[in-house]
């Protein structure tokens, strides 16, 4: 049986990982491929770096990131962050990434998707989407620029068309539950699952070890991600594995 | 000296970083002479079946990849163990035709593409942990199969016949456990 993947997430910023909580308010908490290590020998099933740079200097310390930590990690390791064209992605790829995510350089052309899954096979395109309640019109709508910028694509009907272009995962998450560890946003992540087939990714307000379990109890989705829990030592990935596997999600041990 | 087979299809990065860890020299080449020189071959390859054959004949590759698969360990990873069968669903194309069986989409109620951490079954107490898949399509064939999984249904991980192996998940991204599996392929295989 296919395990429920737990995924640390590590913000990136000019080579140093940081940690945002709802997008805002950074702090540097460490050197990005001792933590990959570390996740690693904690159980990590694979990880994620978000690089948050804003320079092209910055951009250049992420390629170097990679590059050690995939010499040293033989786990999958996806990377997002103002990724724009094929030619980024293939500098990541041929850095040691596994995957990559695309955010707002799919929503501004959503041609990226069909052309980047072609060109390097659907399974290295996961499409990160960040998402938020709109009280006022009743639907979610997708965000771009590190949740700083709405758009008007409402991410039901992105989730639909992304699958449709290519894409071979999803990484949603809920701007709403982001930051307040109150558990995911399953009502968002059961109407995704609802829509597509590709498998997707929660992330989003997980707070202890019963908010993952209670996500793979309550939704079909693939994988848990978090950042500030893991790296505040709030909660391990093995009592997270540990509590879910008791409560009977398929979990991996190491 | 280990010749990774190098036709413009895949990551390799990964799995160059994976043979050096453990100690191995990889060449990453598509020189017919070098391919001839090395001791093992290794066809890696992730992307379309179809692109990938293409690729294959391109540069031509086949006469030469024919000749080696009857001399030397030849192993096949993801798309690569794909390409060792005879014919693929997708692109509807014909693949190297080493071992006998086809190529299909991976259909079911589960999420396509199989991605993620899934258990081996094997008669082979070093191959019962759990490996990373990620593929939409999977090898048929009632031969020749040395592990499996179950994803819905069986899918084939692991096949090997002579001196022919093909590993459908990446070794080189299952941590130990993939470590491990990667050199026992190049230390000679899995003994049934």
């Amino acid at each position: 049986m296919i395990k429920k993947r737990i995924i640390p997430c590590l913000d990136v910023r000019d080579g140093v990982v940081v940690k945002g909580i709802q997008f805002k308010g950074l702090r540097e908490i460490g050197d990005p491929v001792e933590l990959a290590k570390r996740y690693n020998t904690l159980g990590a099933d694979e990880l994620v770096f978000l690089d948050i740079s804003a320079t092209h200097t910055g951009n250049a310390l992420m390629l170097d990131v990679i590059q050690k930590t995939a010499k040293e990690l033989f786990i999958p390791m996806t990377i997002g962050g103002g990724l724009k064209s094929s030619e980024d992605i293939s500098a990541v790829l041929n850095a040691g990434a596994d995957k990559v995510s695309l955010n707002s350089a799919a929503l501004n052309d959503p041609s990226l998707i069909n052309e980047t899954s072609e060109k390097f096979g659907s399974q290295c395109i996961c499409i990160a989407i960040d998402a938020k309640w709109e009280e006022a019109e009743q639907d979610w709508y997708c965000y771009t620029h590190g949740g700083k910028k709405r758009t008007d694509v409402k991410a039901l009907e992105w989730v639909k068309e992304v699958e449709a272009r290519g894409a071979g995962e999803l990484l949603i998450t809920s701007m709403d539950y982001d930051g307040m560890q109150q558990g995911f946003d399953h009502e968002l992540l059961k109407k995704i699952k609802e829509t597509v087939s590709i498998p997707v990714i929660a992330s989003g307000g997980a707070g202890n070890a019963r908010h993952f379990a209670d996500l793979f109890l309550d939704t079909d989705v693939s994988a848990g991600l978090a950042a500030s829990i893991f790296h505040d030592e709030d909660v391990s990935i093995h009592e997270v594995k540990d509590l879910c596997q008791l409560k009977g999600v398929p979990m991996r041990h190491v | 000296m280990i010749a990774i087979v190098d036709y413009g299809l895949g990551n390799i990065a990964n799995l160059t970083n994976a043979l050096h860890y453990l100690g191995y020299d990889p060449v990453l080449t598509h020189n017919v002479t070098k391919l001839k020189e090395a001791d093992t071959i290794i066809l890696p390859g992730v992307g379309h079946f179809n692109d990938a054959m293409n690729r294959l004949k391109e540069l031509d590759l086949l006469p030469v990849l024919n000749e080696l698969k009857k001399e030397k360990p030849f192993i096949g990873i993801c798309l690569g163990m794909q390409l060792l069968f005879e014919r693929s669903e997708e692109g509807d194309a014909d693949g190297l035709g080493y071992l006998p069986g086809t190529v299909k989409k991976i259909t079911g109620s589960l999420p396509v593409p199989h991605l993620g951490w899934n258990k081996l079954d094997s008669s082979l107490p070093s191959l019962q942990g759990d490996v990373y898949f990620i593929h939409s399509y999977k090898v048929h064939t009632g031969e020749n199969v040395v592990a499996t999984t179950t994803y819905g249904e069986p899918v084939v991980a692991i096949v090997q016949k002579d001196k022919l192996i093909g590993i459908q998940f990446h070794p080189e991204k299952s941590g130990d456990q993939g470590l491990l599996i990667l050199d026992q392929a190049l230390k000679g295989g899995f003994e049934l």
